[in-house]
C-alpha cells in the first residue's frame, strides 16, 4: 500500500477530519496524481487515514494510505503535492508499507499548558500524573463511564519552558482504547482542578507499534 | 495566530471558516502594497465563498500591483460572542489584521436580508456604522452588488456605492483612494472626486425631499455629482479578468465546485425578474475561451464538479458544443458537469443524456405561474405543452425526482391561477404515469411557492406585494387543491419576503429602521435562526414608518422612486410600457427575436448588444 507521512500545523490544524479528506483528494488532483476510485454508482477515492486527528490538534506524524490508478514514482510525490497544498499541510515522505494501521499502538504527544494568572510548574504536573490514580469520568452520548487512564500512559515528562508555560511530553495509547490528548486535561480538571491550565495546545509527534518501534 | 483567538477557535463550530490559509489564497508582502482592501461579505463564509462575484473581484483587484484584497465574512453567533467577549476586532482572513487597518472595506450587497450584517460587521470591527460618523478618509466603507441598484436604504452607512460590474470600477476607486492618500486629501474631497468616476454613487452628495404623503418629492445632487449614476458594465468579457485560480476552501461550502460563467444579462425579459433587467445587455464569452478557462479552473482547484452559470443557460448559443467539449475532458477524469437553470421549453434529450452520463441529479423547472394567462402576464414564455414535453423526456430518461417552482401573489393573480398550479402539477404526474418506463420506484414531484417580491428596475416596480394573510390564504387554497400523495408542497415563509419587499424599494429613511433592527440584535437575517419579524415590525414602529407603505402600496405612475437616481440602462419608460403589456396579457419577444428598445444597448460603446 502507498502511504504518505505528513504534518498538519498552524492554521491547518482547524481543518476537520472530513474536510481533510476532501482537501487531500483535491490536492492529489491538482498535483496530477491519480488516485484509484471505487467502482460503482458513486465512486469515491481509495484513501484512508491512520488515526483521525481532532480539530485543533497539530501533528508531525499523520499517515494516509491510498491506491494509485497508474504507476507513479513515489519519491517525487512530496514535492509535487507540497506545491499544491494549503498552508500548514506538508508531505514529509511517500513510501510503500505493508504494516496495517491497526498495529499502531503508541503515540507520542506534546501538550503545551498555558497558565495566565497563577504559575504552575512541571514538577507539580509530573507529580500529579505519575503519583495519582487517574480514574476519570468519560461522557459518551448516552452515559458517563469511569476510565482508568493510567495504563494508557506509557511515559510522561514535564518541562518548564517559560513562566506560566509547561510542556508535557507523553507516550499514550493510540487506539483500542485511545487516549485523546484532551483527556489528559480532563484528568487535571476532575482530579486536581487547581492545576487546570487556561489554554492547552496539542501536537502529535510520532506513532509506534506495541514494541515502541516507530510505525511507518 | 493570537493565542486568545486560537483558544476561541477550539471552542466554536467549524473553526476553519475563521482561519484563512486556503489553497490559492493570495498573500502579498506588505512592503509592496500601498492599498489594502477587505472584501467584506455580510453573510457566512459558506455563502460568501460560494459567490462568483467574490472570486472574480478578489482576483481582479489582486492582479493589480500594489493592491492587496483580502476577505472577511460575517461570523456565526457563537464566534461573534467569543470575539466580543475577548474584545478581538473583526479581522481579514489572509493577514489576520483588524479591518481598521485597511484602506477600504468593500461590502458585497447581493440581497436585502444581509443589510443588518453589514452594520454588525462594522461594529465588530470597532468602526462607526454611519458614514457621517467616520471622519477620516480610511477605512473607506463602500458597497457593490445587485442590491446597490437601490442604494437608498443603506445610504447612511456607505461612503460610496459602486454601481454595476466591479472588475474595472473597483480598481478605479482604489486608484483614486491611493492618490488621495498620497496627496493627503480629506474624506469630503475624496468623495467629491470619486463621484466623477462613472458608476460611483456618493449618497452624501444627494439630498432627498419628501411629499406630505411620504412619497419622494425630489433628489438634489450637490457638488457636481451627476443627476443619474449609470451602472458600469464590462463590454468585452473575454478580455476582462476571469477567475481560474479561485480559492479552494478547506471546509465545505454551499457551492463547492467550479463555476463557469457563460454570459451576463438575459435575452428573456421575464417581468418579475430583477436580474433579467439589471444585468442587461447580454454579453457572452466565446466557447473556446470557456473551454480553456474551465480546464484551467478545474486543474488549479482539484474540484471534481463543474457547473455552468448564467441567468438562462439553455439560451447560450453553442451550448451543445460547450458541453460536448467539457464532457470530453471531464468524463475520463471523473469530473461531473451540472446544468442549472434549464428552461423547460428547450430542454433537449441529447443534452440531458450527455450530462446524465456522469451523474444524475434532481431536475428543477420554474414555470413561476400555473396558468398560461398569468405566465403571459409575467412574460415567462413557457407553454404548458413545452413543459410537459420536457417532463416526458425527463421521465422517459429515467428521472423520478422533479421540482416545480412557482410564485404566489404575482400581479393580476386570481384563485383560478392558483388552482392552475395544482392542475399543472397533476398533469406532470400524469405524464410520469404515462411515460415512465419503470414505475416501481415511484415518483416525487415537489411544488414550491414563494411570495412574489416586486423589485426596483423591473416592470413591476410600481406593483403592490400581496399581504402576508392573502399569501397564506392562497397557500391554503393551493394545498387544498393538491391531493395526490406523489406531490409534496413546500411554501416559503412570507414574513421574510415582506421585509425584503419593504427594503428593496425603500428610501433613505429606511436606514434608521435597519440600524434600529441591528441595535436590537438583528443580523444574518436570511437565516431563520436569527430573523425575527417582531424585531423588524418594532423597529419600523419606533421610527414611525410602515412596511406596508413600501411593500404593499400601488405606486403612482409618475411617482419619483428612490432608485431613479440609478440607471441600469433600461429606461423607466420601457418598464412602464412592459407593465402595460403585462396587464394586457401580451408577451414581449426575447431580444434575439426583436430588439424592443429597452435602452441597455446604450451601455455598449458600439451601441449594440451581442445578441
Amino acid at each position: 500500500m502507498n502511504r504518505i507521512l505528513f504534518k498538519k500545523e498552524g492554521r491547518a490544524k482547524f481543518i476537520s477530519h472530513l474536510d481533510l479528506m476532501r482537501t487531500m483528494q483535491r490536492a492529489f488532483i491538482r498535483a496530477g496524481v491519480k488516485i484509484k476510485h471505487t467502482e460503482g454508482f458513486n465512486p469515491h477515492p481509495y484513501m484512508s487515514f491512520a488515526l483521525p486527528l481532532p480539530v485543533g490538534v497539530e501533528s508531525e506524524c499523520e499517515l494516509m494510505e491510498f491506491e494509485l490508478s497508474e504507476p507513479t514514482e513515489l519519491s517525487g510525490l512530496p514535492a509535487r503535492l507540497n506545491a499544491v497544498m494549503p498552508e500548514g499541510i506538508e508531505i514529509l515522505s511517500a513510501y510503500q508499507s505493508d504494516l496495517k494501521f491497526k498495529y499502531i499502538k503508541w503515540l507520542d504527544i506534546k501538550a503545551q499548558l498555558f497558565y495566565y494568572n497563577e504559575v504552575h510548574t512541571a514538577k507539580e504536573l509530573e507529580a500529579f500524573f505519575i503519583g495519582s490514580r487517574l480514574v476519570i469520568e468519560k461522557k459518551t452520548k448516552r452515559q458517563t463511564a469511569s476510565v482508568d487512564i493510567g495504563p494508557l500512559i506509557a511515559s510522561l515528562e514535564a518541562e518548564d519552558i517559560a513562566p506560566g508555560r509547561v510542556l508535557v511530553a507523553a507516550r499514550v495509547s493510540a487506539q483500542e482504547p485511545a487516549l485523546s490528548p484532551a483527556q489528559l486535561i480532563s484528568a487535571i480538571e476532575q482530579l486536581k482542578p487547581e492545576l487546570t491550565p487556561d489554554h492547552t495546545g496539542f501536537k502529535r509527534i510520532n506513532v509506534f507499534d506495541k514494541d515502541f518501534n516507530v510505525f511507518r | 495566530m493570537d493565542a486568545v483567538l486560537e483558544r476561541i477557535l477550539t471552542r466554536v463550530q467549524k473553526p476553519a471558516r475563521y482561519t484563512g490559509g486556503e489553497y490559492n489564497e493570495i498573500i502579498k508582502d506588505k512592503a509592496d502594497v500601498d492599498i489594502r482592501m477587505a472584501f467584506c461579505f455580510p453573510d457566512t463564509y459558506e455563502i460568501g465563498m460560494s459567490n462568483l462575484g467574490l472570486q472574480i473581484l478578489y482576483g481582479a483587484i489582486n492582479s493589480q500591483p500594489g493592491m492587496w484584497c483580502e476577505r472577511c465574512f460575517a461570523p456565526w453567533g457563537d464566534m461573534e460572542e467569543e470575539l466580543r467577549k475577548a474584545k478581538i476586532p473583526l479581522y481579514a482572513l489572509e493577514s489576520g489584521d483588524p479591518l481598521t487597518e485597511f484602506d477600504a472595506l468593500g461590502f458585497s450587497l447581493g440581497y436585502e436580508m444581509a443589510y443588518t450584517s453589514v452594520l454588525n460587521m462594522l461594529d465588530l470591527a470597532g468602526i462607526p456604522v454611519r458614514s457621517a460618523d467616520r471622519r477620516s478618509l480610511t477605512p473607506l466603507v463602500f458597497a457593490g452588488g445587485t442590491s446597490c441598484i437601490n442604494p437608498e436604504p443603506m445610504a447612511d452607512f456607505f461612503d460610496l456605492c459602486a454601481i454595476g460590474e466591479g472588475e474595472e470600477l473597483d480598481v478605479e476607486i482604489l486608484r483614486l483612494l491611493r492618490h488621495a492618500k498620497s496627496e493627503g486629501w480629506d474624506k469630503p474631497r475624496f468623495l467629491r472626486e470619486a463621484a466623477k468616476i462613472p458608476g460611483v454613487y456618493v449618497p452624501s452628495l444627494y439630498e432627498p425631499a419628501y411629499n406630505d404623503d411620504g412619497t419622494l418629492k425630489s433628489v438634489t445632487a450637490r457638488d457636481g455629482a451627476p443627476e443619474t449614476v449609470t451602472k458600469r458594465i464590462i463590454e468585452n468579457l473575454d478580455t476582462a479578468f476571469y477567475p481560474t485560480r479561485a480559492i479552494v476552501p478547506s471546509t465545505e461550502i454551499v457551492h463547492d465546485r467550479v463555476v463557469l460563467e457563460l454570459f451576463r444579462g438575459c435575452v428573456r425579459g421575464c417581468r418579475f425578474c430583477q436580474a433579467g433587467f439589471a444585468y442587461r445587455p447580454v454579453r457572452r464569452h466565446g466557447t473556446e475561451f470557456l473551454l480553456e478557462k474551465a480546464k484551467a479552473a478545474l486543474e488549479n482547484s482539484g474540484y471534481e464538479e463543474i457547473t455552468l452559470s448564467s441567468l438562462s443557460t439553455s439560451d447560450f448559443k453553442g451550448l451543445s458544443e460547450l458541453t460536448d467539449g467539457l464532457l470530453e475532458w471531464c468524463e475520463p477524469r471523473k469530473i461531473s458537469l451540472s446544468l442549472p437553470s434549464l428552461r423547460a421549453d428547450n430542454f433537449s434529450m441529447g443534452l440531458m443524456e450527455r450530462v446524465q452520463k456522469v451523474r444524475k441529479s434532481g431536475l428543477t423547472f420554474a414555470p413561476e405561474a400555473g396558468s398560461q394567462r398569468l405566465r403571459d402576464v409575467i412574460n415567462k414564455n413557457v407553454t404548458e405543452e413545452a413543459l410537459l414535453n420536457s417532463c416526458r423526456i425527463a421521465f422517459e430518461g429515467g428521472w423520478n425526482t422533479l421540482k416545480l417552482y412557482f410564485m404566489l401573489g404575482l400581479p393580476t393573480e386570481t384563485d383560478e391561477d392558483v388552482a392552475a398550479i395544482a392542475r399543472l402539477a397533476e398533469k406532470v404526474l400524469h405524464t410520469w404515469r404515462e411515460y415512465a418506463p419503470n414505475k416501481s420506484r415511484g415518483v416525487k414531484i415537489t411544488v414550491s411557492t414563494s411570495m412574489f417580491v416586486p423589485k426596483p428596475h423591473t416592470p413591476f416596480e410600481w406593483e403592490p406585494q400581496v399581504s402576508v394573510e392573502e399569501y397564506l390564504r392562497r397557500v391554503r387554497l393551493l394545498r387544498d387543491n393538491l391531493t395526490s400523495r406523489s406531490i409534496t408542497y413546500n411554501w416559503h415563509e412570507p414574513h421574510v419576503s415582506l421585509i425584503e419587499a419593504a427594503l428593496s424599494r425603500g428610501d433613505r429613511r429606511m436606514g434608521a429602521v435597519i440600524e434600529e433592527v441591528w441595535r436590537r440584535g438583528g443580523k444574518l437575517d436570511s437565516w431563520s435562526d436569527y430573523f425575527s419579524m417582531e424585531r423588524w415590525l418594532d423597529a419600523f414602529d419606533s421610527r414611525g414608518l410602515d412596511p406596508d407603505f413600501y411593500a404593499g402600496r400601488t405606486r403612482g405612475e409618475d411617482e419619483l422612486f428612490p432608485w431613479d437616481v440609478i440607471s441600469v440602462g433600461v429606461s423607466k419608460k420601457y418598464l412602464a410600457r412592459e407593465r402595460k403589456e403585462a396587464y394586457a396579457g401580451r408577451v414581449t419577444p426575447d431580444c434575439r427575436t426583436r430588439c424592443m428598445g429597452c435602452g441597455a444597448n446604450c451601455l455598449m460603446e458600439r451601441g449594440a448588444c451581442d445578441e
